[in-house]
């Protein structure tokens, strides 16, 4: 693949390559629902549902976060054309993690929701989170592009704190082997850490 | 008494050719992220391809104290497990314990008693009659599930050791065996894992020491070949594995305890007013149910308070979680 894809290559084929790819976790998942081709859920299906959209809600984020990078890296705008798409398939994960959590595992119980937002540090942070995630899932469009001006990247800006406090969330659930908690949070590590390094060279 | 344990089998080198190529390819598909996929194989590629045998366990007499409540399947009950000495998700247990060898089998019986020493795993049992005890289960992460087990009252095999008046406490310990057990090759947990119960607790007609589900030898995810069963605690107290028994004078140390003294008490009764510090005890999710199933409220002592609610009258439930 050349390194520099036309306007019309993007469009007609990596984008829609792009898109194939990050519904295929959804899709699998729709798939063990149904229990097609004998896949399932196991013992614990809520379990496995939440958890599973919840590490590709993060997976998700990190991706988003990697494609600034990534053009820094090839010397090349292009990939920025697949950031929004990317974004809010994060989005799409995270929220669909969480409405899992609301309808699945609580039931819609109200007065058991608002007391494990406030009383459970780790849900607090992962209602942070998401909260952080939605002006951004709004404005991501091109007329607030317009609208917002220079101070759309400032407030997109709010996914670094996000993350971070994806990662924490994570972290903090955990009940004893945070190793792969430590993974991801050491990735988001890197790819902030990049940002600050370009920051300082500039 | 004192009986030599013979060495333990050994797999052919084929038979470890093939386990080793079937862990690689496992980790390959992990690695690949593709959890989803790996899984849309289930059946053939999650499956353990060897299940060590068990064995029939013949008759077995009823008990009053078992429950009528639907018990979980066979696969529920062996598939979804905690056991960290084979890896920390919940199927690492089914996936890693293969290579473990549970027979023969000796336990030490050590401590505050007039017969103490090394014991055949058919000495501990064979005098005893088998009994068929259809358990709830909940474990401290706040789900449960209904388990035929098969065992005998433990106070019945302690007693037979002569405990002193100095047994105030009974420690118990999970076989050390990096080799056969690969979560214990990473320092996640002190090993070996140790837990005890007071005598009181330990001597009471619901404690059991297992050796079977569904009248069959335990599998090896499940605690092979025995392992403790006190159904109004959390999970975590039913250590399994068991190769050595002391009797104390003093609380033993216990493994979660060490682990996370202010999220897991030694006491570590089902209790719905006692929060974990990170989530609530309040209700439990039970295994086998649908993707819409509420979860429901958990009960004091596991709901064997009648039974066993007398241990600690005039004890700060609160504090001594
Ligand atoms: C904003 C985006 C969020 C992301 C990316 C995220 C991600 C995650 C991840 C990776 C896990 C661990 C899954 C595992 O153990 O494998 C998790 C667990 C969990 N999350 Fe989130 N989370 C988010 C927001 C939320 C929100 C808003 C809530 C609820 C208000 C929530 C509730 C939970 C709960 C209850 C668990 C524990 C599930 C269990 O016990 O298995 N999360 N989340």
């Amino acid at each position: 693949m050349t390194l520099a894809p036309g306007k019309q290559q993007i469009r007609f084929i990596i984008k829609p390559m792009v898109f194939v790819l990050a519904i295929l976790p959804l899709t699998l998942l729709c798939l063990r629902v149904l229990g097609i081709y004998g896949a399932t859920l196991g013992p614990n299906p809520i379990e496995t549902v939440q958890d599973y959209l919840g590490i590709w809600g993060l997976r998700f984020i990190l991706i988003s976060l990697s494609i600034t990078p990534a053009a820094w890296l090839i010397k090349k705008p292009w990939p920025i054309r697949l950031r929004r798409m990317l974004g809010l398939f994060a989005f799409t994960y995270c929220s669909l993690h969480f409405l899992a959590w609301l309808v699945l595992d609580q039931s819609l119980d109200i007065s058991a929701i608002i007391s494990d937002v406030i009383k459970r540090p780790f849900i607090t942070l992962g209602t942070l989170a998401l909260l952080l995630l939605i002006p951004l899932a709004v404005t991501s469009t091109k007329g607030w592009q317009k609208r917002l001006g220079a101070r759309w990247t400032n407030l997109h800006r709010l996914v670094y704190p996000a993350a971070v406090l994806i990662c924490w969330h994570y972290y903090w659930q955990v009940k004893l082997d945070t190793i792969d908690a430590l993974l991801y949070c050491a990735v988001l590590a890197v790819l902030l850490g990049v940002r600050l390094w370009k920051r300082k060279r500039l | 008494m004192l009986i030599k344990v013979p060495q333990k089998n050994t797999p052919a080198p084929s038979e470890i050719a093939s386990e080793t190529e079937y862990q690689n390819r496992r980790s390959f598909i992990r690695s690949m992220g593709f959890v989803g996929a790996s899984a849309l194989l289930g059946g053939t590629a999650c499956a353990q391809e060897n299940p060590p045998e068990t064995r029939s366990l013949g008759p077995l007499l009823k008990s009053q104290y078992s429950t009528n409540q639907t018990e979980n399947s066979y696969t529920d009950i062996t598939q979804y497990n905690n056991f960290y000495e084979f890896g920390t998700s919940k199927e690492d247990p089914y996936e890693n314990s293969g290579q473990f060898q549970p027979m023969p089998w000796s336990v030490r019986i050590e401590g505050a008693a007039d017969i103490t020493g090394d014991f055949s795993y058919e000495d501990i049992i064979q005098s005893h009659a088998l009994e068929e005890r259809i358990y709830r289960m909940r474990c401290v992460e706040a789900w449960s599930m209904v388990i035929p087990w098969v065992g005998i009252p433990l106070g019945d095999i302690l007693k037979r050791f002569k405990p002193t008046s100095n047994a105030k406490y009974v420690s118990f310990e999970t076989v050390y065996r990096p080799s056969e057990m690969p979560g214990q090759r990473r320092p996640i947990l002190d090993w070996p894992y140790r837990e005890g119960l007071t005598i009181e607790e330990a001597m009471h007609p619901l404690t059991i020491l297992a050796v079977g589900i569904f009248d069959k030898s335990l599998p090896n995810q499940n605690g092979a070949p025995l392992r403790l069963v006190v159904p109004w605690k959390y999970g975590f107290k039913s250590i399994k594995s068991i190769n050595k028994i002391g009797f104390t004078e003093t609380p033993p140390a216990t493994t979660w305890n060490d682990a996370g003294p202010n999220e897991y008490g030694f006491y570590a009764n089902v209790n719905p007013e006692v929060d974990h510090p990170r989530w609530s005890q309040a209700r439990e999710r039970r295994i086998g149910g649908s993707l819409f199933d509420a979860k429901q409220p958990t009960l004091m002592f596991n709901g064997y308070a009648d039974e066993v609610a007398s241990l600690y009258s005039g004890l700060d439930l609160q504090r001594n979680f």
